[in-house]
């Protein structure tokens, strides 16, 4: 086993997510240049940047949904390797929602939930339901749970995404745009879980627009450009008083409707 | 085909030179290869000691020795004296000259039905619709060997065969149809055609060209047909305009003169003509139906007429989504000429199963028939896709 | 004769008023020269007219329902359904032992029970499959014999029309995992694996099906080892199989490719292997997908069963030709293959409807889960 304790990640005691100069290309295109960045237990990151900044395929790393070619990703102490036991160990911790939620259609909600936890946990069934139902309360749609997918808002599916990967337990939740996808009037519910989850000490790493969420929750927020990590802040100064000039443009263009 | 590369980051993550994935893929790749050998290799060793037991030599070496078969329909001169090999190319060639011509006449009728199925007139779609369920719903052995039947005890006989235009006679011996006696000037007109379609395809660039510098347009099409159609119609009337033509008479109970086609030939002709014609028919009305939707609302909004709607925006895409299925349709017509053995005509497949039966050689014979079918698919696939790649150049 | 004439013709010049109507409707919306339409509608209706009268003729008026050989069939001109009757039994069954013949006439009734079923009520996957298994299984039961009191029959007697379904679902039945590895193994990442399938899927289907039964009934004894023989009949199955599995195997894959992206990625996300996230998350809902085209190939295989003929085991329409050979119904082959026509014709048409059925259900169900 390919797996390497980062003692020195161990001894700060905090680390959950630590990237080391993680370099990625698509072909000749360098998408991630160099990127640094730690995140600490119970910490919450929201990352923002222009389209194609490189933010999608950072987070996706972290859980190896893409593979980065250079550097080094430790979660929780645990570097990652090609190793597929190892990978799929990592992915247990790491809870993932999506932009285009991806339940599964064939599958009921109360499935889609219980799915992992008990070919993956090797959980008992009944215990797996119980422990569903539970995660379905705090996402608000228990009355839901027999349904379909595809019977169900954005809205609501976005929220069973999040809820699914919650059953999982898991010690990190990556947000990819959650709520790029849905209505306008939509966003609310999911952002309202995402902070409820925030506010019980969860760590996360969000990529999303949303900066009234942002300032609510946000520990640091981390500004991408062109592959490139271009700003590291607390929301409080990032908003007030951004260094860069690509961020301020960014904000000004984000901002201004 | 490309293989897609989705998902499955965990079952065989690449790229990593060192680490577990690659060898874990490594392991089941030798595993299946190695298995597959063994399976081969196993079965290989059956067949040597089998055919050493049955004193069969292995090798091609009989495709030289004297076939001793008759062969009906020959296109190159062939006689029982000749080799194994021989004969071999003549079925190659009959099946060969019924998938060519299959293949032509099935496009031609199967896009004329799948227009006709969406026709506003009802009872044409509605005949259309019978047509094709019939002749998809019923098993293809079974039409030829009815076409067959029509064609052979059907049919009357030479003394009272039908003549069905001036010279062409219908019996059961066949299709009897005039030949035209060799002259050059048949050749000349062949030479005055082609350039008429080189003038007719400059003459298109050049219309095209005009019409997208000034806006003028030109009637390429009318002017098409008169460059190709005129040449050869003046060479031919210059040269004394020779129309002796070789025309089949009754000569006791057969006909001579002219040219025939057999009726197994033409059995298997018209049955997989009539049969691929309603799988096409129906690839032609879906590929149309699959456009114009909402292109032909669009191109309506911009004003073009349904005429320039058609030949601009519709059938430009149909042809990209009909194209595919249309090669696969080639394909199994030209797969399905093989059940010419079970009608008696002398394809490529008949031929093998008689020497196969007479030889023993049954491992060389399906060897080559597998190999020269490989070829032929691959043939037809890889042509279709190079159509339809310069299509999509084209149209982009 | 005149009586039917005017009935027939009258019949259709009542309706076509009203269409020439709604086709001139038409017309002036398509574009379409409205007398143009109306002569084609008159043209086909005179050709229907001319081929309807005397096929009704052959087939009603003049025919024979019972004689004791075609010469009486021939004096009246029509069709020879004596024939039909006469040799019902054989056609069907061909040369399956007389007093035997309940169990050929079970098995193609548990056949069409369980067609009926599957495209009637809605079952689920499991319950389908089990269904179909369990018929199989009873049906070669059956057809053996051996048991319960019943005289043993070997494979040569299994004739007819049972033998063109058992073949078909036999087949498709034992070729159907076979199809999920190679659908799946052509889109491995694993280069070996993927040619092992690519290899499979276009060398059978690059070939005719004739081909591949010559292969199996020729080549099949000289590949095993020496002593060891195997029934014409399973050799001739062993061909079915791998030919109809390359075609499932490509009517899988179809499913397989409108799989979204992220249903992979969130099985990965959720720590889901290889195997699991195929079996729990993907292949459920290819298989859904590819269901309507997974029918039209089965569709396929059934009217491909005739082919058995060719390597000389007899089928129904091999039992037709040798019951042709019968001195006293020489002249009978049009009713013979009307007959078979008519039991394809019924079949396929019936399972094509169902899987059209089928294929706009499941258009109309997938825009909801498509987003996801």
């Amino acid at each position: 086993m390919a797996v390497q304790q980062n003692t020195a990640a161990k001894a700060a005691g905090q680390s959950m997510i630590e990237l080391r100069n993680v370099n990625k290309w698509y072909g000749d295109f360098h998408v991630l240049k160099d990127i640094n960045l730690e995140v600490r237990k119970g910490e919450k990151v929201v990352v923002c940047g222009p389209s194609g900044s490189g933010k999608s395929t950072m987070i996706r790393c972290i859980n190896r949904l893409e593979e980065h070619q250079k550097g080094q990703i430790f979660v929780d102490g645990m570097e990652l390797t090609g190793d597929v036991k190892h990978v799929e160990a990592i992915r247990r911790e790491v809870g993932m929602v999506f932009q285009q939620f991806n339940l599964f259609p064939h599958l009921t909600v109360l499935q889609n939930l219980t799915l992992a936890p008990i070919w993956v946990r090797k959980m008992p069934k009944k215990e797996a339901e119980e422990l569903a139902m539970q995660l379905l309360a705090r996402v608000k749609i228990p009355e839901q749970a027999n349904k379909y997918p595809g019977q169900l808002s954005g809205g609501q599916q976005q929220r069973v995404a999040i809820a699914r990967s919650l059953c999982m337990k898991p010690e990190v939740m990556l947000f990819d745009e959650p709520t790029s996808a849905l209505d306008p009037e939509m966003i609310k519910e999911v952002l309202d879980v995402m902070i409820n989850l925030a506010q019980e000490g969860m760590t996360m790493i969000c990529v999303t627009h949303e900066m009234g969420f942002a300032r609510t929750v946000a520990d640091s927020m981390i500004f991408m450009d062109r592959g490139q990590v271009v700003e590291v802040a607390p929301p409080k100064e990032f908003f007030a008083n951004p260094k860069s000039d690509r961020t301020k443009l960014f904000l000004s263009q984000i901002l201004s409707h | 085909m490309t293989a897609d590369v989705h998902g499955s980051m965990s079952g065989s993550a690449g790229g990593r030179w060192w680490g577990h994935p690659r060898a874990r893929s490594l392991i089941y790749q030798i595993g299946a290869v190695a298995l597959v050998t063994v399976i081969i290799a196993y079965f290989a060793h059956n067949a040597a000691v089998n055919m050493a037991r049955q004193g069969i030599a292995a090798g091609f070496g009989f495709l030289s020795r004297e076939a001793g078969f008759e062969i009906s329909t020959t296109l190159i001169s062939y006689t029982p004296a000749d080799t194994y090999g021989r004969a071999l190319l003549v079925g190659l060639l009959n099946t060969l000259v019924v998938a060519a011509i299959g293949c032509v006449l099935t496009t031609i009728f199967g896009v004329l039905l799948g227009i006709a199925r969406l026709s506003s007139n009802w009872l044409l779609r509605q005949v259309t619709l019978w047509y094709v369920e019939i002749f998809r719903n019923t098993p293809l052995l079974l039409q030829l060997v009815v076409w067959w039947d029509l064609l052979r005890i059907s049919a009357p006989g030479p003394r009272q065969a039908l003549q069905i235009l001036p010279n062409v006679f219908v019996s059961n011996r066949g299709l009897a149809y005039p030949v035209p006696v060799g002259n050059e000037i048949y050749i000349w007109m062949l030479v005055a055609a082609l350039i008429g379609v080189s003038l007719t395809i400059l003459m298109a660039r050049w219309a095209k060209r005009r019409q997208e510098r000034t806006g003028e347009q030109f009637h390429t099409i009318l002017a098409g047909c008169a460059l190709i159609l005129l040449p050869p119609l003046a060479v031919f009337l210059a040269g004394g305009a020779p129309l002796e033509l070789d025309k089949p008479a009754l000569a006791g109970f057969n006909f001579k003169g002219g040219a025939i086609i057999g009726p197994e030939f033409a059995a298997l002709l018209f049955g997989l003509v009539a049969n691929t014609s309603a799988f096409v028919a129906e690839i032609v009305r879906s590929g149309i139906q699959a456009v114009s939707w909402g292109q032909t609302e669009a191109a309506g909004a911009l004003g073009l007429r349904r005429g320039q709607a058609l030949r601009l925006v519709i059938l430009p895409q149909a042809i990209r989504v009909i194209i595919p299925p249309m090669t696969s349709e080639y394909l199994s017509l030209t797969k399905n000429s093989s059940l010419a053995v079970g009608i008696g005509f002398a394809d490529f497949v008949s031929v093998a199963n008689t020497e196969m039966n007479q030889t023993g050689q049954a491992i060389e014979v399906i060897a080559i028939l597998m190999a020269v079918y490989l070829t032929i698919s691959l043939a037809i696939s890889a042509s279709m896709n190079f159509y339809n790649r310069f299509m999509a150049l084209v149209e982009r | 004769m005149t009586d039917i004439t005017h009935d027939v013709s009258s019949d259709f010049v009542e309706p076509r008023r009203g269409l020439v109507e709604k086709a001139s409707e038409w017309a002036r919306t398509n574009l379409f020269n409205s007398v143009l339409n109306s002569l084609l509608t008159l043209v086909i209706a005179y050709g229907l007219v001319r081929l309807a009268i005397p096929l009704f003729n052959w087939a009603i008026v003049d025919a024979t329902f019972s004689a004791p050989n075609d010469t009486v069939c021939k004096a009246k001109g029509g069709a020879c359904w004596a024939f039909i009757a006469d040799w019902a039994n054989f056609l069907l069954f061909g040369r399956f032992p007389a007093p035997e013949r309940w169990r050929p006439a079970l098995v193609i009734a548990i056949f069409v029970a369980l067609m009926l079923v599957s495209s009637r009520a809605r079952l689920s996957g499991k319950a389908l499959l089990g269904m179909w298994a369990a018929g199989v299984a009873v049906s070669i039961a059956l057809m053996f014999g051996g048991f319960l009191g019943m005289e043993y029959v070997e494979t040569d007697l299994w004739n007819g029309i049972p033998l063109n379904l058992l073949l078909t679902i036999g087949g498709c039945g034992v070729a159907f995992p076979v199809a999920i590895l190679a659908a799946l193994g052509r889109r491995s990442r694993m280069p070996a694996i993927r040619w092992i399938s690519i290899g499979y899927i276009e060398l059978i289907r690059g070939v005719p099906l004739i081909t591949v039964l010559f292969m199996a009934t020729v080549m099949v004894p000289l590949f095993l080892p020496s002593g060891v023989t195997i029934a014409k009949l399973w050799r001739a199955e062993v061909a079915f199989t791998l030919f109809f599995g390359a075609y499932l195997a490509e009517a899988i894959r179809g499913g397989l490719q409108v799989i979204p992206r992220g249903q992979y990625e969130a099985a990965d996300a959720l720590g889901l292997g290889y195997w699991r996230k195929t079996w729990l998350v993907i292949l459920p809902q290819a298989l859904t997908i590819s269901i309507p085209s997974l029918v039209n190939t089965s569709i396929s295989a059934f009217k491909d069963t005739v082919l058995i003929t060719v390597v000389g085991i007899f089928d129904v329409l091999g039992d037709v030709n040798n019951a042709m050979n019968a001195p006293e119904w020489r002249s009978a082959y049009w009713e013979g293959y009307s007959f078979v026509a008519l039991i394809f014709f019924a079949v396929c048409f019936y399972m094509s409807r169902y899987s059209q059925r089928l294929e706009r259900s499941l258009s109309r169900a997938r825009p909801g889960p498509r987003r996801n």
